[in-house]
């Protein structure tokens, strides 16, 4: 079995060497390559920033949004539902055509690219994040509230100070998820027009006619962003729970 | 129940409570007077904890009046409020906030509910961590400590609200058996100073020493109320006597 694997892997790597790629447009040796490289990697900025802002306004919105869920009250329980339920039925890319398109004849305003873009992707994780703080704030045992009732602690305080910090520290893991997540969606926003690591991939190929390159770049460029974001994400992990347990 | 109700600061009356088709409390009534010290004990389901949890508002009675030191409890949030203030509570799984040190745990409640300065209620903390014998373990988190430990700290962030009353709902009833000891300590220690105190335990030894009066309840009602003596010796209830029966003979 390992054998075939590795046929298989010299196989594809002796394929690149045959004249089938053309590496020269990304070859870091040549000026031209270098170019077409910074190029590329121009779009770093916008995925980042567009998806860290995004993932931060969904965050505080799904929390927000989160809270009437765990309400007695039947009505104010369905707000929660009612969100979740339409929000998360929406196809992000329809969201974001939706939202640069539609949204300015409706409301009569234009807005930029970017901001429909953190739109758009904020408006479709938040529904994600109320569901993963519901699911936090309710692994909080019936305890703690009640510990809370009894130091006479407000609701606002019980929440601050005693629910939500253990509820975020336990759908940490979750938050990280959804932060890659929203790194590679964030892709689906070079459609209308943002000038992100895919928008920049898009216009090299047009450019250069050299898609399997200019594409494998693009894959190495989100593969290592993520893993770079993953390691960080398990980093606070590990740093919060030595918090607790000492 | 000869007592005036001027002195008492707890006034059970006729107390009711179902959680859907079951009935908790049945016309419960209770008067405790301050300073008093009444242990409550039953089976399991007999409507002990309900009754405590009561009277702090952590459960809401259906009919009946509950007056703590001259507060109507009733759904107005200021009535609440009011009780909250003069009633604290150690539950069976003593509820520590785990993500905050045992420090920070004790002045949560003063700080954030009685607007005390950080400075003056780590100087509370530190006076009730040292009436419970643990002032060493401030610095530490709730997971690190023993169960006995952990109860203490609780009882410990009950006082520093400084009630009137302090309940306690099965507080050694999650211990080993050799830390429950410590905990029973702390309370008799907190029983000679005059605090008011409703237990909810089985711990017969700790009620004789302890206890002004006994109570008995099944089936959500009041069965036996009696001095600890008569109480042991020759209660009235065949149920009592069946109860401390089971209890004591093993």
């Amino acid at each position: 079995m390992n054998k075939i694997i590795i046929t298989i892997a010299l196989a594809l790597v002796l394929a690149g060497c045959s004249g089938n790629w053309g590496w020269y447009v990304v070859n870091p040796t040549t000026d031209a390559g270098m170019v077409n490289l910074k190029f590329m990697l121009s779009g770093l900025y916008y995925t980042v920033l567009l998806s860290v802002t995004a993932i931060s306004i969904s965050i505080v919105v799904g929390l927000v949004i989160a809270l009437p869920a765990l309400s007695k009250n039947r009505y104010i329980r369905s707000i929660n539902r009612f969100y979740v339920e339409i929000v998360r039925a929406v196809p992000i890319l329809v969201l974001i055509l939706w939202v640069y398109y539609g949204m300015p004849q409706l409301a009569g305003i234009a807005i930029n690219v970017f901001w429909a873009g953190v739109l758009a992707l904020a408006l479709s994780d938040s529904a994600f994040e109320a569901e993963i703080f519901r699911a936090g704030i309710q692994s909080v045992s019936r305890g703690q509230y009640e510990a809370a009732h009894t130091i006479s602690l407000n609701y606002r305080d019980t929440m601050r100070f005693v629910i939500l910090p253990q509820a975020i520290r336990r759908v940490l893991p979750a938050l990280g998820n959804q932060l890659v997540y929203m790194l590679k969606m964030s892709s689906l926003v070079s459609v209308i027009g943002m000038q992100e690591l895919t928008r920049k991939a898009n216009e090299l190929v047009v450019t250069e006619y050299r898609p399997l390159e200019v594409y494998t770049i693009l894959v190495l460029e989100y593969l290592v962003l993520i893993l770079i974001v993953s390691a960080g994400v398990r980093w606070l992990e590990r740093r919060m729970q030595t918090d607790e347990r000492g | 129940m000869t007592s005036s109700e001027a002195e008492n600061i707890i006034r059970v009356e006729n107390v009711s409570k179902s959680f859907g088709d079951f009935q908790a409390l049945k016309g419960v009534s209770l008067d405790v007077s301050l300073g008093e010290r009444v242990v409550i004990c039953g089976p399991s389901g007999s409507g002990k904890s309900t009754l405590i949890r009561c009277i702090n508002g952590l459960e809401e009675h259906q009919s009946g009046d509950i007056v703590v030191d001259g507060v109507t409890l009733s759904q107005s949030a200021a009535s609440l409020r009011e009780i909250k203030a003069r009633v604290g509570m150690v539950f069976q799984q003593f509820n520590l906030f785990p993500h905050l040190t045992v420090l920070e745990n004790l002045t949560l409640g003063p700080i954030r509910a009685r607007k005390m300065s950080k400075a003056d209620a780590d100087e509370l903390a530190m006076k009730y961590l040292e009436r419970v014998r643990i002032p060493e373990q401030a610095e530490k988190y709730p997971p690190q400590l023993s169960g006995g430990q952990q109860q203490r700290v609780a009882i410990a962030r009950s006082l520093c609200m400084e009630p009137k009353i302090m309940l306690f709902d099965e507080p050694t009833s999650a211990l080993d058996p050799e830390m429950i000891n410590e905990v029973l300590d702390v309370m008799a220690e907190l029983a000679t100073s005059g605090m008011t105190m409703i237990v909810v335990t089985h711990e017969t030894g700790f009620a004789r020493r302890v206890a002004d009066k006994m109570v008995f309840m099944d089936y959500g009602e009041i069965v036996e109320m009696a001095e600890p003596e008569k109480f042991f010796t020759e209660p009235d209830t065949q149920r009592c006597r069946e109860f401390l029966e089971k209890i004591l003979h093993h």
